[in-house]
């Protein structure tokens, strides 16, 4: 047996960034791009669900003092689309444990808050694009009339909201261990955003209806994302987008420390 | 407790590929490592033997860096674990998960590469590992012994200086457990040290420069593989003994060299000795010993003797209670 080593581990350098770099970011965007189902709820069914609730009658009515309903439409498909990629991309950090991934992460260079912040960067990547189709579409299609630093401010508002559910995305997907989590974050979202009145105004419901839809995690970041365009925003609405984010943090964090199994 | 002299003499502490001092582990109050002193040197291919539960998987998931220690210190090259990684000198193979199916196998390599300050070039790490040809595959599309060469892959891809792998060859057939070795070999002659955990006796024996031979949490035995063979390919003595100065006697065949232990149950007497010759011979010239009979331990029953296979024990108690 050779006594001599060739291999000096005092010539060995730690990456820079603490692993992250743009290739990884790449490959991770690829991943998300390539997940039919993901790019399906996320991308193609908002802009469907803009075409069915605001390209009907009444779209032209006022939304606000310089907007339509169409307009207002537009911003609640735009979040509802957002939310479901981010919540989708937040679910995968507890996929990616339950597969092991995130262990054999931890025999690599890459240190955990570069891990996160690579996380965080896609479910924000792709919320933006999720976020930019629904605009563009409804830009192209022309029934939405709002000035264009309304659109602006709409648009970057409702991409900060989308973030609550790249929290509540990382919680349920710890609550839910397995690969199928997006079986009840779909539904669960479409149930909240009916109730956060993305789909149909909070005034149509019956009144029992609307006092439980105030508070419900959709109502708040809903009001939020549309008050550059209604020019309206009640305290309880800040309120509720405020203590849902929490709350989702709070809770992903809290099952996050909770999980020490090996797998 | 049968501990032979390592193989090697432990050299200094920067100059260990892995040194573990004092090492525990406890997780709640199960104490699954008591206490293990281990020094590996640039090089050596060892194996970590011992049954399931013996404290394995603990002690390599803490030279990874994945836990730490309740107490003692565990250093690779000198620093930390994490340091070490983080660096690309400590690298493992685990036997299941740990790969993303939406991903092709080059994707996983490329992602891997990425994550290192330096690594070898991704095509030539896939060419070694003997996977170029499904490179654009899904990993989920992979089968069990692919998915098993592109873990390598990632393993190799940073030119780790230790590489720990866990049951490495389990699934694989007679002539890829063969090949699989001889690269390990070839690669331990560069200066990677090697550990893997096993629980053959026969596959440490046959590709070990030594075995570290584990239960308990401790270690129980540490030498290359024919010491360790020497250790159980001991005999038992049984001889009837009733003299009065039978004491005197025991502490005498105890001095005997070879001896590993003297049990006495009732007029029965056990001896279980390297040299059974010696102990006969005692025996019979030096006291009035009867019945004398002579026999020798299984691998496998000196194995289980050795590491004190607990469900051994368990079986001893629970005909004892019966009586």
């Amino acid at each position: 047996m050779s006594t001599a080593t060739t291999i000096d581990p005092t010539t060995r350098r730690v990456p820079a960034l603490g692993g992250f770099s743009a290739g990884v970011l790449g490959i991770e965007l690829k991943r998300m791009l390539r997940n039919r189902r993901t790019i399906f709820f996320a991308l193609v069914f908002p802009t469907a669900l803009f075409f069915v609730f605001g390209s009907g009658g009444g779209g032209e009515e006022k939304a606000g003092p310089n907007a339509n309903v169409s307009a207002y439409v537009l911003v609640s498909m735009a979040l509802y689309g957002g939310a479901l990629i981010a919540a989708s991309g937040g679910a995968m950090v507890a996929t990616e444990r339950a597969l092991g991934w995130s262990r054999q992460l931890r025999l690599t260079p890459l240190r955990p808050v570069a891990y996160i912040v690579i996380k965080a960067l896609v479910a924000l990547v792709m919320a933006a694009l999720a976020v930019a189709i629904v605009n563009v579409v409804g830009a192209l299609q022309g029934k939405a009339e709002m000035p264009l630093s309304t659109w602006i401010e709409c648009g970057v508002l409702t991409l900060i909201c989308t973030m609550t559910f790249a929290a509540l995305g990382v919680f349920i997907g710890y609550l839910v261990p397995g690969e199928n989590v997006m079986q009840i974050l779909g539904p669960g979202l479409a149930l909240l955003a009916f109730l956060g009145g993305l789909f149909i105004p909070l005034s149509e419901y019956a009144d029992v209806v609307r006092q439980i839809a105030y508070w419900t995690p959709m109502y708040g970041v809903a009001e939020v994302a549309r008050a550059p365009l209604t020019h309206e925003l009640p305290w309880y609405a800040v309120v509720n987008a405020v203590g849902w984010l929490a709350v989702f943090i709070g809770g992903a964090a809290w099952r996050m420390s909770k999980d020490t199994a090996r797998v | 407790m049968m501990t032979t002299e390592p193989h090697h003499a432990a050299g200094p502490t920067t100059d260990a590929a892995v040194r573990l001092d004092g090492v525990r582990k406890s997780f709640g109050r199960v104490e699954a490592v008591r206490g293990i002193d281990l020094t590996l040197r640039p090089g050596e291919v060892v194996a970590f033997l011992g049954p399931n539960g013996a404290g394995k998987t603990t002690t390599i998931d803490m030279i990874l860096g994945l836990s730490r220690p309740t107490s003692g210190t565990v250093t690779t090259f000198g620093m930390t674990p994490r340091a070490a990684i983080a660096r690309g000198l400590v690298a493992a193979v685990m036997q299941t998960g740990g790969l993303l199916k939406d991903l092709t196998v080059r994707e996983t390599v490329a992602y891997t590469a990425l994550l290192f300050a330096d690594t070898k070039p991704v095509d030539e790490v896939l060419d070694s590992a003997g996977i170029t040809d499904i490179a654009d595959r899904k990993v989920g599309k992979c089968s069990g012994g692919e998915q098993q060469r592109l873990r390598f892959a990632m393993a190799l891809l940073s030119d780790p200086a230790l590489l720990l792998l866990d049951e490495p060859t389990t699934g694989m057939d007679v002539e890829g457990r063969r090949s699989f070795w001889s690269s390990i070999r070839a690669d331990a002659s560069q200066g990677r040290t090697v550990l893997f955990a096993t629980h053959y006796l026969e596959e440490a024996d046959q590709y070990a420069d030594r075995i570290v031979l584990v239960a308990g949490g401790r270690v129980v035995a540490d030498g290359s593989g024919a010491e360790i063979r020497g250790l159980a390919s001991g005999r038992t003595v049984r001889a009837r003994l009733a003299s009065p100065d039978t004491t005197a006697h025991i502490e005498a065949i105890r001095s005997l060299g070879g001896v590993d232990g003297v049990d006495v149950r009732g007029e029965q007497l056990y001896v279980h000795t390297k040299d059974s010759d010696a102990v006969a011979r005692y025996l019979l010239t030096r006291t009035d010993a009867r019945d004398l009979e002579i026999e020798s331990k299984g691998l496998e029953e000196a194995f289980l003797s050795l590491t004190g296979d607990p469900h051994h024990d368990e079986q001893h108690l629970s005909e004892g209670d019966r009586r």
